[in-house]
């Protein structure tokens, strides 16, 4: 196994969160498409810190930050979310636009 | 006492400000009594002026106003005896002019813009007549061509009158542009358009022969377009259009004669141009029996005046152009005393018998005597009579023209003085003495004119007879010796041999009252017989040899397709191009902002193009900094 196949995973993955973030309608996909792409860094840390320069556990202790983080992030986005539809009846991006001035 | 000279302008300028500013009804008694002491203090400054420069002599005072570079420009004014005559007849007629229409426009609705109107021509006539420079002049010159433009239009919901305005000042317009190229090529020539430097320049020859002529001529063709010279003598007719105290003031003694007023005060330029003189004389002679003979047939009272006050300066352009400096100045005094007065009349008949046709009169002697005495007066001036102050001018200027042996002008001239005698005598004894009967209920409305209107034209008639008496033969001739007194560059001709001239213009003179009298009062020649004989040639000197329905079909007409064109190139040319631009602008900008819709997630895939643009860009240069 190389570095070369963890990246092109890593890639794949975060290319595929980059458009489902900026195409998908559906905030609910939206905020999965975010956790794909902060996984698709986490795998690039992971890899990193096995085939890396200088090999160091630090990278796999990072990524366990950042999963907690994550998962932190998952939970207000999703509370933020219940509160807009409770407010609005929608899920739908375009209709979130009560900043826009 | 000439120092007082400068403030005289202002007094009539007074009288502008203060009735534009009240000019509602309940001020209307106050305008017409200030506009009456303003005139009357400028008169008494005029005569002031008068009687300092005949004692004390010229004056001259300047103040620098601009200055650019080297060449400085000034305005001040100058008194010499030329111009303190002007101002006198200026203020003098403006005077009377002034008490008389309290009378004539009693009850109109725009008093006080009237007499704010005749205020503001008054001021720039008497400014324009103290200039000091040609720029000084010509600025004033324009305001007096304004204030004839607003004086004729006065009654602006006519058509006729809307459009007699704006002729008046698009002709003279046209005579202004020749001016004023003749003024910046004085300046090109001269380096100053103070009048002294001019004289000094072409008297020491700084100015080669056929730049003078050139500036002579352009700056006849200016006067041409103010004085009513043919061929630019048509406004002057339809500017009769305007309230009757207007055309005696404005186009009878004062503006129309600035153009007279102009070649005089330039006469040295003239003089040294044999050319220009020619030019001068050919276009007064022409123009004095061109406008006689259309003054014979028109049937309007005012027209029949109009066309006889463009053919009388054509008579004073003729004086002018034959070296007769002085004969010229004294035909433009006299003459705007006795056609003001004839205005002031006419205008007397019109506000009596509401009419201005002078088949719609007749018989008018018994209703109205006092202004039949006066107009008789005015006509008798006019055509000649002995005595009267129109004789001495008229022989004046016929003397001039024979001693400068322009024979064929001389011809024209004393046809001129005949046919003046007879249309006048034909006007005095339609409107007056005709047998014809006015309809019984109209002729019961006809009464004579109330005192205020009446006053003005008895000391107008005063000097009609009077005035003649300044330069004779018999008595002296005074006018001339003082007018030469007061300016270096003016020889007086001494005045000789004039007694077989006095008895030939007197011969024709009374030839054409005879004429008139048998043709319209006796009738015993047949008035039709000339009209019926030539029909087509009777039509085309009724509608003043066809000259307005020429310019209608080449300049008007050129002008309007000229216009249409501009029209069409404006619309669909220039405006085409912006509009083009503008489509475009729109265009991108709407498509910018649609970008800008408040959707993060289209600004994200933004920041992601952005990011893989520049990554291109980036790997293609090889270098990412």
């Amino acid at each position: 196994m190389t570095v070369h196949a963890f990246l092109l995973l890593a890639a794949a993955l975060f290319a595929l969160g980059l458009f489902g973030a900026l195409t998908k309608r559906n905030t609910v996909i939206v905020l999965i498409c975010i956790e794909l792409m902060l996984n698709a860094v986490n795998l690039n840390l992971v890899a990193f810190s096995k085939f890396g320069v200088n090999p160091a556990i630090t990278g796999q202790i990072f990524s366990l930050f950042s999963i907690t983080v994550a998962a932190a992030e998952a939970a207000v986005g999703l509370a933020i979310l219940i509160a807009l539809y409770r407010n609005k009846a929608t899920v739908q991006v375009e209709d979130m636009n009560e900043m826009k001035g | 006492m000439t120092q007082i000279a400068w403030i005289i302008p202002f007094f009539p300028l007074m009288t502008f400000l203060l009735c534009f500013i009240f000019q509602k009804r309940e001020w209307h008694h106050l305008c017409s009594r200030v506009g009456i002491m303003t005139t009357g203090l400028a008169l008494i400054g005029s005569i002031t002026v008068l009687i300092g420069q005949m004692i004390f002599g010229n004056s001259e005072a300047v103040i620098s106003w601009l200055s650019i570079g080297d060449t400085v420009f000034s305005i001040g004014y100058i008194v010499n005896p030329l111009n303190a005559l002007m101002l006198v007849i200026v203020s003098l007629v403006s005077f009377l002019v002034h008490i008389y229409s309290k009378g004539y426009m009693a009850g109109e609705e725009r008093l006080g813009t009237f007499y704010a109107y005749l205020g503001f021509f008054t001021f720039a006539m008497l400014a324009l007549v103290l200039s000091p420079n040609l720029l000084q002049l010509y600025m004033f010159w324009e305001l007096v061509g304004l204030g004839s433009f607003l004086l004729i239009g006065f009654y602006f919901h006519k058509a006729e009158a809307r459009a007699a305005a704006k002729k008046a000042f698009l002709m003279t317009r046209v005579g202004d542009v020749g001016l004023l190229i003749g003024m910046i090529l004085v300046f090109w020539q001269v380096g100053s358009l103070e009048f002294s430097a001019i004289f000094q320049a072409v008297s020491g020859g700084d100015m080669d022969s056929g730049m003078v002529t050139l500036v002579a001529l352009l700056i006849f063709i200016g006067a041409v377009g103010k004085s009513g010279q043919f061929p630019l003598h048509s406004w002057l007719p339809d500017a009769m259009e305007g309230p009757t105290p207007v055309s005696a003031l404005i186009h009878a003694a004062t503006m129309v004669a600035a153009g007279v007023y102009l070649v005089a005060t330039l006469f040295p330029l003239f003089e040294a141009s044999d050319t220009a003189m020619l030019v001068v004389a050919i276009t007064g002679a022409f123009t004095a029996i061109f406008a006689a003979c259309i003054a014979i047939v028109q049937t309007d009272i005012k027209r029949v005046l109009a066309y006889s006050t463009v053919s009388q300066l054509g008579y004073m352009m003729l004086a002018l152009g034959s070296a007769g400096y002085v004969a010229g100045v004294f035909h433009l005094t006299t003459h705007a005393f006795f056609k003001a007065l004839l205005f002031l009349a006419a205008g007397s008949v019109i506000h009596a018998a509401h009419t201005q046709l002078i088949g719609e009169m007749g018989g008018l002697w018994k209703r109205m005597k006092g202004t039949g005495w006066l107009f008789l007066i005015g006509t008798l001036a006019i055509a000649g009579m002995p005595l009267f102050s129109g004789f001495f001018s008229k022989e004046e200027v016929l003397l001039a023209v024979w001693k400068e042996e322009h024979y064929v002008l001389f011809t024209l001239g004393l046809i001129t003085a005949f046919l003046t005698a007879f249309y006048m005598f034909r006007l005095f004894f339609l409107v007056f003495m005709s047998k014809k009967i006015i309809p019984y209920k109209r002729r019961k409305k006809i009464f004579e004119s109330p005192r205020v209107m009446i006053l003005p034209m008895v000391v107008l008639a005063l000097l009609a007879v009077g005035a003649g008496y300044i330069h004779t033969g018999w008595f002296g001739p005074f006018l001339g010796e003082w007018l030469a007194s007061g300016n270096e560059y003016i020889t007086l001709h001494p005045h000789e041999g004039a007694g077989w001239l006095m008895a030939v213009t007197t011969l024709l003179t009374f030839l054409g009252i005879w004429m008139a009298y048998l043709m319209y009062q006796k009738e015993k020649l047949d008035r039709n017989y000339l009209s019926e004989a030539f029909p087509g040639v009777y039509e085309a000197v009724l509608n003043g040899f066809f000259v307005d329905v020429l310019y209608q079909r080449t300049v008007v007409f050129a002008t309007k397709c000229l216009g249409i064109v501009g029209t069409w190139v404006e619309r669909y040319v220039i405006q085409g191009i912006l509009h083009f631009i503008e489509d475009i602008t729109i265009l991108v900008t709407k498509l910018a902002s649609k970008l800008q819709n408040g959707q993060v997630q289209t600004y994200g895939a933004m920041v992601g193009v952005g990011l893989v643009v520049l990554l291109l860009i980036g790997l293609m240069q090889g270098r990412f900094f």
